[in-house]
């Protein structure tokens, strides 16, 4: 590992200054920000990145904030996830997000890292863990876990890598219908979470985000849900104390008396980026959260998965999640 | 890590640990259980696993559970830390005793410090310790001894709990 600089900006306008160096550089990842460090510290000992130059945004004041203006929740990039998990506004009206903060890692990694940090955070997959496999997200020529150890990976969304989304946030706040908003040397924009992430198909099969090198995650933002309407975050870990999700469900319902009139349905941990599937949420609209509604929707969401060798069991997992969460909300 | 942690310049940071003003000279990425450790032979702190999974390292940062195996010095400049060292501990360290929930005791400094934050957060928001709740406040906390049971009753008996 190389030398490198540490950075301190006191201010978003100061940090982006700093950054805005990293669209010119030859590597530009050579240039990075560090929030909690919760994952990039650990990715940094492993070698997965090697920044000469870290960006530590922990002192910029004005991005650690969570505030609700006229029902809009505004969440800056630095409110950490025990700040969410603690917070009551979220506990009464967004419970998805609630639970999907309390669900992550253990209390102490939830008093440093960041919402910024957790949009952020790059793939589990063990090969790309392991400093000596190339694969393809490393700028190798394959894939491993296509062929190798895939139990954790995808079964919908994949090709050419075959990475889950680790984030719990992303699904929850997908879910919520949020708008991220970045900025970065060519100015500020703002566009739904959902196509804030890419599968590996799209662009460079190394990167999981649209955001360029430049760029800083600010906040992120939704309206409050409606009165009427009900949530939750389903998360099933292989370890019960905590452990990254094997497939997840976030569900965001809205009720015209026991009629379904919203729905919103996204699974962690099942494909490389936070999957939304319209096709059951189109199907629980006009119904009742009865069971044979819930199967029919898990049907659906299901209806295109494909598992590798190992994984085939997220299916009926993934399903049986779906139901539980939709028939919770009843 | 600390290869990589030790190559950049050294920066100056403050730290408070266990009512000690310490002024250090460290690289800023320097870990701080590392400076804990090595620089302030605090070596009650442990290290198990390195990457945030054991909660061996457990230290209290401001007031908040944090892992300083995950920390660069950078990120705690002027901060108040405890650690298994701090006497307030006292109370839990002998219920650790009478009950036995150490046996190798690698992991009982992070656990004593973890229950500790976690009895301060339960009084300050004015809630009944349970043992449910203590099993949540220790989730990131691994022992390969005890089989968790008699750690909890240490817990429950500092918190003043009958179990
Ligand atoms: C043992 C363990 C268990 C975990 N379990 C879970 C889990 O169950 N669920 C889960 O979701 N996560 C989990 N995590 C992952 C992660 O550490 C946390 O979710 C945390 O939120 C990361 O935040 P951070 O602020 O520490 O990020 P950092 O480590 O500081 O940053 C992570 C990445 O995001 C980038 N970044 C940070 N902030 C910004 C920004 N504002 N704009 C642009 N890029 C940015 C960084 O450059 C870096 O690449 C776990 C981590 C560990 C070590
Ligand atoms: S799934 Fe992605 S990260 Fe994992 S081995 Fe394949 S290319 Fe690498
Ligand atoms: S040594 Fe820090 S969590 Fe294991
Ligand atoms: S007493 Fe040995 S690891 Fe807990």
């Amino acid at each position: 590992m190389k030398a490198f600089i540490l950075s301190n900006p006191k201010s978003v306008k100061d940090a982006l200054q700093l950054l805005a160096v990293a669209r010119d550089s030859k590597q530009a990842k050579a240039i990075q920000p560090l929030a909690g460090g919760q994952d990039l510290l650990t990715e940094m000992k492993e070698h997965l990145a090697e920044p000469d130059r870290l960006v530590n945004l922990k002192g910029i004041a004005e991005l650690d904030y969570l505030r609700n203006l006229d029902g809009k929740v505004q969440i800056g990039a630095l409110a950490t996830l025990a700040r969410m998990e603690k917070n009551n506004l979220l506990n009464e009206h967004a419970r998805v997000l609630f639970e999907a903060a309390h669900s992550i890692a253990s209390p102490q990694i939830r008093s440093v890292g960041t919402i910024g940090g957790n949009l952020n955070q790059r793939p589990r997959c063990l090969y790309y863990r392991l400093e000596e496999a190339n694969c393809l997200k490393k700028g190798g020529k394959e894939c491993f876990a296509y062929s190798g150890m895939n139990r954790y990976n995808a079964i919908l969304g994949g090709g050419p890598s075959y990475i889950v989304h680790p984030s719990d946030l992303a699904p929850a706040l997908i879910a919520l219908d949020a708008t991220v908003f970045i900025a970065g040397r060519t100015g500020p924009r703002e566009m739904p979470l959902e196509s804030y992430y890419k599968l590996p198909s799209v662009g460079d099969v190394r990167t999981e985000t649209v955001r360029e090198p430049d760029e800083l995650l600010l906040s992120v933002s939704f309206q409050l849900p409606a009165p009427g309407t009900r949530s939750t975050y389903l998360k099933f870990k292989e370890r019960e104390s905590y452990d990254f999700a094997l497939a997840s469900v976030a569900l965001v319902l809205g009720f015209d008396g026991d009629v379904i009139r919203h729905a919103r349905l996204v699974l962690g941990g099942v494909a490389p980026v936070p999957w939304r599937v319209r096709a059951a949420e189109a199907a629980l609209v006009g119904q009742k959260a009865d069971t044979q509604t819930a199967e029919k929707a898990a049907e659906l969401a299901l209806a295109g998965a494909v598992p590798l060798s190992g994984n085939a069991f997220k299916i009926p997992l993934t399903k049986s999640l779906i139901v539980r969460a939709i028939r919770s909300l009843a | 890590m600390k290869a990589i942690f030790d190559e950049a310049s050294a920066i100056a940071v403050t730290l408070t640990v266990n009512g000690t003003t310490s002024a250090l000279r460290v690289p800023p990425l320097r870990r701080l259980l590392d400076v804990l450790r090595e620089d302030l032979s605090l070596t009650g702190t442990k290290e198990g696993c390195g990457e945030g999974e054991c909660g061996a390292c457990t230290v209290i940062v401001d007031g908040r559970a944090e892992l300083a195996c995950m920390v660069p010095v950078c990120q705690v400049d002027g901060a108040v830390v405890r650690t298994v060292e701090s006497t307030e501990l006292e109370s839990l360290q002998n219920a650790f005793l009478a009950e036995g929930g150490a046996q190798c005791g690698i992991c009982t400094p992070g656990m004593i410090v973890m229950a500790r934050a976690w009895l301060a957060e339960c009084e300050s928001a004015g809630v009944a310790p349970t043992v449910d709740g203590a099993r949540e406040a220790l989730a990131g906390n691994l022992c390969r001894c005890t089989g968790y049971e008699k750690i909890l009753a240490s817990v429950m008996r500092a918190a003043g709990v009958k179990t």
